[in-house]
């Protein structure tokens, strides 16, 4: 289409303009993050656990980081941490590549038109992993599609996972949900809506409950950046600041949602962290490609909930590397190497090279191990497709339409269900 | 006159309604620089501008409330929510402002907005990208509900509903946005390009709000539908061997009452279909007025084929979407009564 000239009298002189935010670069440009100040690892001390909004401004605009250039662990978070073995690594990287291989093997099944819809996590690892092996049985996440990771580092069956994604008799959710809408009570797993931002509140909800009951169980919400502009997210972060719930709120700053860069969802804010303090909850800003600054975060801000000290807000920074799902583009609306022009790198590679560093692994160990667990998830992959799959379905029952609407089955639906032929 | 698809109608209703009228703008979730997800704005913010056609935030009350207050002053924004699955935020700016905002300040005010919105299943899309919520605003005051069936009508339908006085929801049945649907999801898909509804003029025309097109003349049965069911309906008709009369309604509401009347005098019969739940959908409504219109005519009990009073399924898609079969089904079965 041809632009427009527009007559120069439509355009009068005001002192008003909006602002129109748009990201660094488009795709016919280079990719451009000379916007992003990347602070040096170990910068920030930890807080103490019942830190306050108001003392909390230096966590939410700078960044927590302690994977160093040198891929070593530095300042007081990774002293903070100075516990965790060098097993307890190795479990965060083989999570991290379980996940990988887990996306990989998915998007090439939706490819060959296995399953109907895929996405992808890639870059974002370190996030969902590194968190979930803070939490203990019985709290509860309220996650987005994007945050399968959550269910790998929970060790949740992948017969189950996969079922869920090929829609066949190994599904936990009878095919009802569209691919990647997990649902997973007994691995801290909420059902997932498509809607963007409910769970948001609803995490602040079971929070409440969670207190009301005294159970000792804490609650974790997750959002994108671009769905923090959801009314829910809003309504979570009043309740949480009025009731003081035991709740971790996580928003995952990719950059992007969908097409939209996210200054538009940002506007003026600093940070999404920043927005927190404006309803007295405290919140910090963490490298979300640093699997040891997300682990000792993590740890610090699920024990400060335990605890009773109340909400808080963290902004996980960090990239989305694939498209935003199989439905979608990137090329269109972004430069194609943007990815690699990240500043905060890879997360795997990350953990990887410190792991090195340390002595505690090495490149021979990391290509055995990336090959042993492709093969693994290769392997479970096959078992769960001889079950079934978009191009060779073996259907669940049409009556599961009818099941689980109510508790019980209603006359009309009895009726329907009859009409149905089933 | 070109062929387009009904993403390219409706992208060419908005563009020469950007041009024609100053007062016209667009915005929505990726609607600016990527042209949406569905690509019907694609081109338009490099031709009209930022100003006149831009992204928002992923708030969908924003969207619409936004609109309403620049509607109040006089411009005229067709907004876009992703799929109408993501309109519920939105809900109460459309139906206690958006709807009543002439009535309630007696026309200080007014609100000619467009809210246009992928709708209705057929793409594995599951509970969330598959619902047909058009019963949800058919049951309120002030707005009007519009939903085409082919790219002609969803120019012209598109550039009527920008250039009314009032508030309109305007569905867009996301299925058949390349090409019509039969309702044989394993069959070959069949693009605009090739039917003759895929000829649309460049320029400026309307088709008229109100006002339902006889799609398919016949004499034994009406059969009333809208958006992609319009299609599955013919395909049900020819299956089933029935002479039925296929009524594309098209607006919803204000419904054309006398086009429905005078097709059921003639035929006696009438079966409702849609996509939507059967309980509380707007096939009740359609049964209703063609009982208080035409009862004394009737020869058989009026019938509706509808999607189950469930979330809709990813998996069991095809036993949820009605199918040319369960139509045809009750088309048969009126016949026989
Ligand atoms: C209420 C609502 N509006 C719109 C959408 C459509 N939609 C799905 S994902 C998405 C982008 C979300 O971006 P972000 O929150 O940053 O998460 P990311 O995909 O980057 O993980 C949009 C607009 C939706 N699912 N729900
Ligand atoms: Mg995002």
């Amino acid at each position: 289409m041809q632009p427009v000239v527009l007559p120069a009298a439509r355009r009068e002189i005001t002192a008003a303009k909006l602002s129109f935010p748009r990201p660094p670069a488009r795709p016919d440009q280079p990719p451009d993050f000379s916007n992003i100040v990347v602070p040096p690892a170990g910068a920030l001390p930890v807080p103490p656990l019942d830190i306050e909004a108001q003392d909390a401004r230096s966590f939410a605009v700078g960044m927590v980081r302690v994977l160093d250039e040198n891929s070593r662990a530095v300042g007081p978070w990774a002293e903070y941490l100075g516990d965790v073995s060098a097993e307890q690594l190795r479990l965060g990287l083989r999570d991290m590549l379980k996940m990988r291989a887990v996306d990989r093997r998915m998007l090439n099944a939706q490819r060959q038109g296995k399953t109907s819809f895929y996405l992808q996590c890639t870059g974002e690892e370190a996030i969902g992993c590194g968190f979930q092996r803070q939490l203990e049985r019985g709290d509860m996440n309220f996650p987005t599609y994007r945050q399968q990771t959550l269910l790998i580092a929970a060790d949740y069956p992948l017969e189950s996972l996969m079922g869920q994604l090929y829609s066949n008799d190994l599904d936990p959710l009878k095919g009802r949900q569209l691919p990647i809408m997990h649902s997973a009570r007994d691995y801290g797993f909420f059902s997932i809506s498509g809607n963007l931002g409910t769970q948001y509140v609803q995490a602040v909800g079971w929070a409440m409950a969670g207190a009301l009951r005294g159970n000792g169980k804490i609650a974790a919400g997750w959002i994108g950046d671009g769905a923090t502009a959801s009314n829910d997210f809003h309504s979570a972060l009043l309740s949480a600041s009025v009731y003081l719930p035991p709740v971790v709120l996580n928003v995952v700053n990719n950059q992007w949602a969908i097409s939209t860069y996210t200054g538009t969802a940002a506007g003026k804010s600093e940070t999404y962290a920043a927005r927190a303090l404006g309803y007295g909850i405290p919140a910090l800003r963490v490298d979300g490609n640093d699997y040891l600054a997300v682990a000792a975060v993590s740890r610090w801000a699920i024990d400060r909930a335990r605890q009773g000290f109340g909400p808080v807000l963290i902004e996980w920074f960090t990239y989305r590397v694939a498209a935003h799902s199989t439905s979608d583009d990137p090329t269109a609306y972004r430069p194609k190497d943007e990815a690699q022009a990240w500043p905060l790198g890879d997360p795997v590679e990350r953990l990887k090279a410190h792991l090195i560093v340390r002595g505690d692994w090495s490149e021979e160990r990391h290509v055995q191990a990336e090959a042993e667990i492709l093969d693994e998830v290769t392997a479970i992959q096959k078992a769960v497709e001889a079950h079934g799959t978009f191009v060779d379905p073996q259907p669940i029952s049409p009556a599961e339409i009818f099941r689980g609407v109510y508790a019980d089955l209603p006359e009309h639906l009895r009726r329907q269900r009859q009409e149905m032929g089933c | 006159m070109a062929r387009m698809t009904m993403i390219e109608a409706l992208r060419s209703a908005m563009d020469v309604k950007l041009m024609d009228d100053p007062s016209v703008i667009v915005f929505g979730e990726d609607v600016g620089y990527f042209g949406g997800v569905f690509r019907c704005t694609a081109g338009l913010q490099a031709r009209h501008g930022e100003e006149r056609v831009f992204d928002t935030p992923i708030n969908e009350s924003a969207i619409v409330g936004l609109a309403v207050g620049m509607a109040a002053q006089g411009m005229r924004p067709c907004v876009e929510i992703q799929f109408a699955d993501y309109v519920f935020p939105a809900y109460d700016q459309i139906t206690q402002e958006a709807a009543r905002l002439r009535h309630r300040s007696n026309e200080q005010f007014t609100c000619p907005l467009v809210v246009r919105m992928p709708t209705g299943g057929g793409i594995f899309g599951g509970q969330t990208h598959s619902q047909s919520p058009e019963a949800l605003f058919t049951h309120v005051a002030g707005l009007k509900v519009v939903i085409p069936a082919t790219p002609y009508d969803a120019k012209g339908l598109l550039i009527s509903a920008i250039e009314d006085p009032d508030p309109v929801i305007f569905l867009e049945p996301k299925r058949i946005y390349n090409g019509p649907f039969f309702g044989d999801h394993s069959g070959k898909s069949v693009p605009w390009s090739s039917h003759p509804a895929g000829e649309v003029p460049e320029g400026h025309y309307t088709v008229p709000l109100g006002k339902a097109e006889i799609r398919r003349a016949g004499s034994d049965v009406t059969v009333l539908a809208y958006g992609t069911m319009v299609h599955v309906a013919e395909a049900a008709a020819s299956e089933a061997g029935v002479d039925a009369e296929i009524i594309d309604l098209r607006t919803l509401l204000p419904l054309d009452v006398e086009t429905i009347r005078t097709s059921v005098e003639k035929t006696g019969r009438c079966v409702v279909v849609h996509e939507a739940t059967r309980t509380g959908g707007f096939g009740g409504e359609l049964i209703a007025e063609v009982q208080e219109a035409c009862f004394w005519h009737l020869r058989a009990p009026l019938l509706r084929v509808t999607g189950w009073d469930a979330p809709y399924p990813h998996a069991q898609e095809w036993d949820y979407f009605p199918s040319p079969a369960r139509i045809a089904r009750a088309l048969v079965q009126v016949m026989g009564d």
